[in-house]
């Protein structure tokens, strides 16, 4: 059963501990700020499902802005494009039958794909499944805690948890400007949002920023 | 259904199916060069948007208000190496104290 290199399960649990306290506390934040918008049971079943903490941050503070379902889903979707090429690029490390395929790949998530990386462009497929489990769990867990938690602490706006969404949104960004060019990705899609949230609905600035993808398309 | 389920619907099944997708059709092949660089490039740019609206975002307006002073103690976290719990905390407590003041 033990593919040669291949690292144990329990070692990517261990490995992915750090991160999972931090998510249990992005978890929980989330299910704060989107139970006021979604209920009670919605953002657990979401986490559930989609578990992509991004993705879900921006379809409720889409609603949340009263932003519409179009603006909301198609900002998640963009925000979720990124796992079409990481999903590929972990597919020839994931062999068996196609439904634990299928299955493992869901555990993909950033931290995941970071954390299982081997150096050599592949991944360990034990790291995914462990740490990926472990992430999981949390991060529903979190959802839950949230919502419950939700009840006792009242507004969010008055614990300055409003500020949650920028703030992990910038957590999140920071990795992601190593390159000069996704400097000029950020800061183009920061202007083309800015400039566009006085004149159209909520949600179509964040949209429409996703566009500043396309500086890639230059060859350098 | 509210818009609240159609969401977790809709955002749901379209994640799953795009994390299965590669794993699944097991292609192995890379991406062409060029839409490579242009997927790679998503991230940053939704996030930042995402960073300048949840920060200056109002209703229909740009707003400078508490949430700002906070995203600033956030952005000091980050450079301190802080862990995203605590960039959160530090966050919602700047923000909270510069309302109640």
């Amino acid at each position: 059963m033990d593919e040669p290199g291949s690292l144990s399960f329990a070692h990517g649990a261990r490995k992915v501990a750090p991160f999972s306290i931090a998510v249990l506390g992005f978890g929980m934040s989330f299910g704060v700020l989107a139970r006021p918008t979604m209920g009670p049971i919605a953002p657990i079943v979401m986490s559930a499902t989609t578990f992509a903490g991004s993705a879900q941050f921006a379809a409720a503070s889409i609603l949340g802005a009263g932003g519409t379902l179009a603006a909301a889903v198609v900002a998640a979707v963009l925000l979720n494009a990124r796992y079409a090429p990481i999903g590929l690029s972990v597919a020839p490390s994931l062999s068996g039958p196609w439904w634990s395929r299928f299955l493992r790949a869901q555990l993909v998530v950033d931290e995941t794909w970071a954390l299982s990386a081997d150096g050599r462009g592949g991944h360990d497929p034990k790291i995914i499944v462990g740490a990926g489990v472990v992430l999981y769990a949390a991060w529903v867990a979190g959802t839950a805690l949230g919502v419950l938690f939700g009840d006792l602490i009242g507004d969010p706006a008055r614990l300055g948890l409003d500020a949650a969404f920028p703030a992990l949104f910038l957590a999140l960004l920071m990795p992601n400007l190593v390159r000069s060019r996704s400097r000029v990705a950020a800061i183009l899609g920061a202007a083309i949002a800015l400039a566009l949230t006085p004149i159209a609905p909520a949600g179509v600035p964040i949209v429409a920023a996703g566009l500043a993808c396309l500086i890639g398309w230059r060859r350098r | 259904m509210s818009d609240a389920w159609w969401t977790v619907v809709l955002v749901g099944s379209a994640t799953i199916a795009i994390k299965g997708a590669g794993p699944l059709l097991m292609g192995g092949k890379p991406l062409p060069p060029r839409i490579g660089r242009v997927i790679g490039l998503l991230a940053p740019a939704l996030l930042a948007a995402l960073v300048a609206i949840s920060t200056f975002g109002g209703e229909r307006a740009l707003v400078l208000d508490e949430r700002a002073l906070g995203v600033a103690g956030a952005a000091v976290a980050i450079a301190l190496k802080a862990p995203p719990l605590v960039v959160v905390v530090v966050a919602a407590m700047v923000t909270a104290l510069a309302r109640a003041l």
